[in-house]
């Protein structure tokens, strides 16, 4: 089979059962592109995570690009990412097309408004998750309460957050501890 | 220009968007709420919720959805909105395919680099600040109502905060269950 078909429909399928977000397909990437197609070593796909996780961006996307410049350069990593996008793409383009006619239906709008409080929670879960994967001890948990003040309070955007914390990472580790290994 | 602001807005949030697709949600607020006014506080959290339903990252999802919403908003016919839906979300990929191809190509160099290291160390906590400012922002008159507007409403919402919060964390309910299930009791205490 041609392999950017076969690239194509792997990742379309991922892009289809990507519910819940990047984290949750990965071990459906891996079944797939490791162990089926064997298109990536077990190493790979272990660089592969440290990049997609390094880099901004939506995971899924970053992922389907690194394999499919692998593959075949350029025209693979596009076919991939396009294989990628497309499903949601679609979905979600049919939902908003008829949203807002639903929106205003009565049962619809109650729905939602019991929805709405449960997706903040959703959203709030998982920094005690990841408050404890990142490390967060007594010297830097100044780090995640400044940025939400900062970002709630004081309306900073995120982008100026994310450049100061980079740069100050940078100058820290060359200027501080420049032999740290 | 509503496509060149889409374009650039997106292309923002896609370039900025570290830590995947929760920490990404106050840099969307910020450019579509906040900044643009493309849409509303509850309307970006029906985003957010549809997007839980459905599959998809959230930051394609929201592109897609905000690119339609905005156009159409602005006066623009069905396929100029459709448009505007494709221009969001190729703007939010674009950076990611900058920026991949560009560290394909050095990264074996610089991985495990002390100095790459310590900027991840100390982003990684940023992160969850991130993530916990997009959940406080949401927490809004528009989707918890207030004591005085609607006790009735205002005391649910919190009832059903709680519940998901406890439900999906300390029970490991489905995510996706337990928004379900909060639907049919919207359904069931407000209709």
């Amino acid at each position: 089979m041609n392999i950017y078909w076969e690239g194509f429909r792997t990742f379309f399928k991922i892009g289809c059962f990507t519910l819940g977000g990047g984290y949750a397909m990965i071990p459906l990437i891996e079944e797939e592109v490791v162990n089926r197609k064997k298109w990536l070593t077990k190493e790979d796909f272990l660089d592969l995570m440290a990049i997609s996780q390094t880099l901004p961006g939506v995971f899924a996307v970053n992922f389907s690009i690194y394999i499919g410049y692998k593959l075949r350069r350029l025209r693979g990593s596009l076919i991939l990412a396009l294989g990628t996008i497309l499903p949601s793409f679609l979905i979600i383009l049919t939902i908003a097309m008829f949203f807002a006619t639903f929106a205003d239906n009565q049962i619809i709008a109650a729905i939602f408004k019991g929805i709405r409080p449960a997706i903040v929670a959703l959203i709030a879960a998982p920094c005690i998750n990841l408050a404890r994967a990142a490390h967060i001890k007594l010297t830097n948990v100044w780090l995640p309460v400044f940025t939400a003040l900062a970002i709630w309070i004081f309306g900073v955007s995120p982008i100026y957050i994310i450049i100061l914390v980079a740069v100050g990472g940078f100058l820290y580790g060359k200027l501080v501890q420049p032999d740290n290994k | 220009m509503i496509y060149l602001q889409l374009f650039i807005a997106f292309f923002k949030i896609g370039l900025f968007g570290f830590g995947g697709g929760y920490a990404m949600l106050s840099l969307i607020q910020g450019e579509v709420v906040t900044a643009h006014h493309w849409i509303s506080t509850s309307q970006f959290t029906d985003i957010v919720a549809i997007s839980q339903m459905t599959p998809g990252p959230i930051g394609i999802n929201s592109a897609t959805y905000v690119g339609y919403a905005a156009a159409s908003n602005a006066g623009f016919s069905n396929g100029m909105a459709i448009l505007g839906s494709a221009m969001a979300t190729f703007a939010v990929v674009l950076p990611s395919f900058l920026l991949m191809i560009f560290v394909i190509k050095i990264f074996h160099k610089y991985h495990n680099h002390p100095v790459v290291n310590t900027m991840l160390s100390v982003l990684r906590p940023t992160v969850v600040g991130l993530i916990a400012a997009a959940a406080l922002l949401l927490m809004t008159p528009e989707n918890f109502s207030t004591p005085n507007e609607s006790a009735w409403q205002f005391y649910i919402s919190i009832f059903l905060f709680l519940v998901t919060f406890l439900g999906t964390q300390v029970m490991h309910i489905n995510p996706i269950r337990m928004i379900c299930y909060c639907g049919f009791a919207g359904l069931l205490l407000y209709y």
